[in-house]
């Protein structure tokens, strides 16, 4: 075993560390970057110029083919840049999507004259996508969706609703999953196209989410025209590229969100409990302990599949547990922290608050971490199918036509 | 980067996992268990024979020289069978200590003996309830006799020799090599009849100092050391539990499916994977650190120790909840791990004492 970088990765590191410290302040001391803070049009610019900035570089989408931009470089490339860029704190929360998801689903299924079109400008930030599956039916049964297509002429005619679409008000362009024919079984009746989301007939409303910011969307669809040109794998086999695009959602290298155990520590040294500081506490370096286990158990699994990835492995539903792990792991520090305040925890003016008010920040946005992009649930399920040999749930939903499904009053 | 072990160590893995399979049974296991031989002889020279004690131990000294990746290996192989074995005690904390704290003269007598099986080793640390301390320490040394009460002492009835840890006329903590020969020993009644366990009255017993090392630094430099390659039998064991619970779950059938079609038990299970992928994890950085010498060693291992811990002591005691019943029984295996996670997590002192561990080590390096 060895954490060596081969010569190659040791030049690569130097020039993306170069790279960095030349171009965006250090994380350690500055203010955390919220993922889910509302964007305000400044911060959408600030988003936009430090990706044109990083792909005019050559740092973004390295393992991409070089005709859209890339390096068509090793995985353990794209390990070792975010690696280094999780030192420094850089705008964030645009461009997940698009680059994580919709980019590697267009890359299997477009054509090349539209991968010409498209690729290179959401690289460079100039574009951006959103993720249109999610309905008011359902997110974790993802299949159960029901906006409508049907075929006219050239065109498809979508009616319908998505929902908690991250990012729609921000996005010039979206992937979404459809229904083509409800009289067959759910799985089988769905087809996938990627639309301008400046078409007529698209009306986008921002929701308030708990955490007072407004992020994600409502999207309606009411005769919405998309040439039949932008399907993206055949007819009824929407299915399949969803699964696609699911299976990179897995992949996306997650942040890891503050506050982690470097800022409770951090918080444990200034706080004072029982007249030492908190850090001093049996019961508090009992938490500390068994965080820093498990994320650091998160950082070398991490290693583990980058090494069976350099092998030539393809990494499996193994790496559902980081997002398990992670998302709970953020909302109990986030309230740890706050109890080691005392009642001045429910403060988060940010001039009085501890710490940025990241752990009052993190309270409130963390709950969302356990469900979007897989609910915790829906994770265990898989890990327990998958990885395991479970059965999978005896389901009243699957060979049934789709329009017999049963349905609730919600 | 190159996170995993070797292909020659993978085979090392599959051939002591076949050879452990056929040699190490549950009815080898329950020898012990039923207390009909304090550990199980023949296997453990059919394991000296192979090189496995003295894996570690370098070539010069008798040893194997397969390094501490591919004890490592070993370690995990045997934790998943429960070995009735002396292995940790010898290879883990005597050879360990004597490499640490011993004279060339002394590692030229002794460890090669340990390597090829002929003298089983001991470490004498605790004297009585309570996790390790300097404080705790109150055998002494005077005139190369030691006198003081230890125990448990992992091994310490089957062993030939002991590392002692006592203070020495000027009060200073050293360890000490102590031949067995004479000393008054009990046999204690544990937790974990597989494992035998000891308690020693020094009364002027023969001992001889390991000098190159002295003080708390070298006592705790072996349970550091000691607490990784011991994380590999935690995690080798909670992977047994595991698949011991999923075999079952696929198995056992009731309302009509298997059990394991049941959220509450798929839950269970993906929860004790998930705990037990992170000790693996945490325990490859610490075989990574012992290979490499790394200064990283000691926030390693109580990471490792923290995490493997939890782990077993969590798919042991599910693996008998997924059985129901029938896994609160003594013919079924389910508390064999259950027993071993306990004797594991409590040998080189327990989950708290670790953990307040890591957080020193934690608060050292952010104060560099
Ligand atoms: C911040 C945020 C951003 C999001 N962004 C997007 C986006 O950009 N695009 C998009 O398409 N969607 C997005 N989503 C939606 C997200 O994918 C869904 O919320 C998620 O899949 C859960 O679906 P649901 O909300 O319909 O809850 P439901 O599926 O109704 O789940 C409700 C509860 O039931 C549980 N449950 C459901 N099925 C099972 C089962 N089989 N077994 C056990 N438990 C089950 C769930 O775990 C959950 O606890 C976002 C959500 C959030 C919170
Ligand atoms: C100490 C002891 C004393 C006992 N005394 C008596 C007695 O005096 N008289 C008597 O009749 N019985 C007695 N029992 C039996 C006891 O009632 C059963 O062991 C218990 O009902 C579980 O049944 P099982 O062992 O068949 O396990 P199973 O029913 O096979 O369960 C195995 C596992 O599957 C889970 N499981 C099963 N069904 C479901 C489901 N639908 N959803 C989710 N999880 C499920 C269980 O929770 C368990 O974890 C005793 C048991 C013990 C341990």
């Amino acid at each position: 075993m060895d954490f060596n970088d081969t010569p190659e990765e040791a030049a690569f590191r130097a020039e993306a560390r170069e790279f960095l410290a030349a171009n965006a302040p250090l994380k350690s001391g500055s203010r955390p970057v919220l993922r889910l803070g509302g964007m305000d049009a400044a911060a959408v610019q600030r988003c936009k110029d430090w990706q044109a900035k990083k792909a005019d570089a050559g740092f973004a989408g390295l393992t991409w083919p070089k005709r859209f931009g890339g390096k068509e470089a090793s995985p353990i490339l794209q390990v070792i840049y975010n690696q280094e860029e999780e030192d420094y704190s850089v705008p964030r929360g645009l461009f997940e999507i698009g680059l994580g998801m919709c980019m590697p689903t267009m890359m299997a299924y477009a054509k090349p004259e539209q991968l010409d079109r498209y690729v290179r400008p959401a690289l460079r930030g100039e574009e951006v996508w959103c993720q249109l599956f999610s309905e008011p039916a359902g997110g974790s049964d993802l299949a159960a969706l029901r906006t409508r297509a049907e075929r006219d002429g050239d065109d498809w005619v979508i009616n319908g609703q998505k929902i908690w679409t991250s990012g729609a008000h921000l996005s010039d362009f979206g992937i979404i999953v459809v229904r083509t024919d409800p009289n067959v079984p759910k799985h089988e009746g769905l087809s996938f196209f990627f639309l301008d989301m400046k078409s007529p007939g698209i009306e986008i409303r921002p929701i308030h989410q708990m955490s007072g910011t407004r992020h994600f969307n409502e999207v309606f669809f009411t005769d919405v025209r998309i040439p039949d040109t932008q399907r993206l794998g055949g007819v009824g086999q929407g299915w399949k590229v969803s699964i696609t695009t699911l299976m990179n959602e897995r992949l996306a290298v997650g942040e890891v969100a503050r506050p982690d155990v470097d800022d409770l520590v951090a918080l444990s040294r200034s706080v004072m409990v029982d007249g030492e500081p908190a850090i001093r506490n049996g019961a508090v370096r009992e938490r500390i302990a068994e965080w820093y286990a498990r994320s650091q158990g998160l950082k070398f699994t991490r290693f583990r599949m980058m090494t069976a990835m350099s092998k030539g492995e393809t990494p499996g539903p193994e790496n559902s547990i980081a997002k398990l792990v992670n998302a709970s792991k953020l909302q109990d520090i986030a309230s740890f922290g706050l109890d080691l305040m005392g009642n001045a925890g429910l403060v988060v003016d940010e001039d009085m608050a501890e710490a940025y008010a990241m752990f009052q920040s993190a309270l409130l946005s963390s709950p969302s971490s356990r469900i979007a992009g897989g609910s915790d649930e829906i994770l265990r399920n898989i890990i327990a199918e998958r990885v395991l040999g479970m059965p999978s749930d005896i389901r009243v939903d699957k060979n049934k036509p789709f329009n017999q499904v049963p349905t609730g009053a919600r | 980067m190159n996170f995993d072990f070797s292909d020659d160590l993978k085979q090392l893995r599959d051939q002591a996992r076949r050879f452990l399979s056929e040699q190490c049974t549950p009815e080898v296991v329950r020898r012990s268990l039923d207390e009909q031989e304090p550990y199980a002889a023949d296997l453990w020279r059919a394991m000296a024979d192979m090189g496995w004690i003295g894996a570690a131990i370098p070539e010069e000294y008798g040893g194997a020289g397969l390094g501490y990746e591919g004890l490592c290996v070993l370690a995990e192989e045997l934790g998943r069978v429960v070995a009735p074995v002396p292995f940790a005690s010898t290879a883990y904390l005597a050879a360990e200590a004597i490499l640490a704290a011993g004279t060339e003269a002394q590692k030229r007598a002794w460890l090669p003996k340990l390597a090829e099986g002929s003298v089983i080793g001991g470490f004498a640390l605790a004297e009585g309830t309570g996790n390790p301390s300097p404080n705790a320490i109150r055998a002494r040394v005077s005139g190369g006799r030691l006198t003081g009460t230890k125990w448990p002492v992992a091994d310490g009835n089957i062993a030939d020799i002991a590392i002692v840890a006592a203070r020495d006329e000027s009060g200073e903590i050293a360890l000490y090599l102590v031949q067995l020969a004479g000393v008054a020993r009990r046999e204690l009644k544990t937790l974990d009849p597989t494992r035998d366990q000891a308690r020693f009255d020094l009364d002027g017993a023969a001992a001889e100092k390991l000098p190159q090392a002295v003080g708390w630094s070298v006592v705790q430099r072996v349970l550091d050391r000691a607490a990784i390659l011991m994380a590999f039998e935690q995690v080798g064991g909670a992977d047994a539990s595991l698949q011991m619970a999923r075999n079952y779950a696929l198995e056992r059938f009731a309302f009509g499916r298997p059990i394991g079609s049941f959220q509450a038990i798929k839950h269970k299970l993906a929860d004790m994977y998930v705990a037990l992928e992170l000790a693996r994890s945490n325990a490859y950085y610490g075989a990574w650190a012992l290979s490499a010498d790394a200064a990283e060693l000691p926030l390693a291992a109580a990471t490792a120790r923290v995490s493997a811990t939890e782990a077993f002591h969590l798919a042991s005691k599910e693996n008998i909840q997924t059985h129901g019943g029938i896994g609160f029984t003594w013919a079924v295996d389910c508390h064999l791990f259950y027993r071993r996670s306990k004797q594991l997590g409590l040998a080189l002192g327990g989950a708290p004492f670790w953990k307040n561990r890591l957080v020193d080590l934690l608060e050292t390096r952010n104060a560099a």
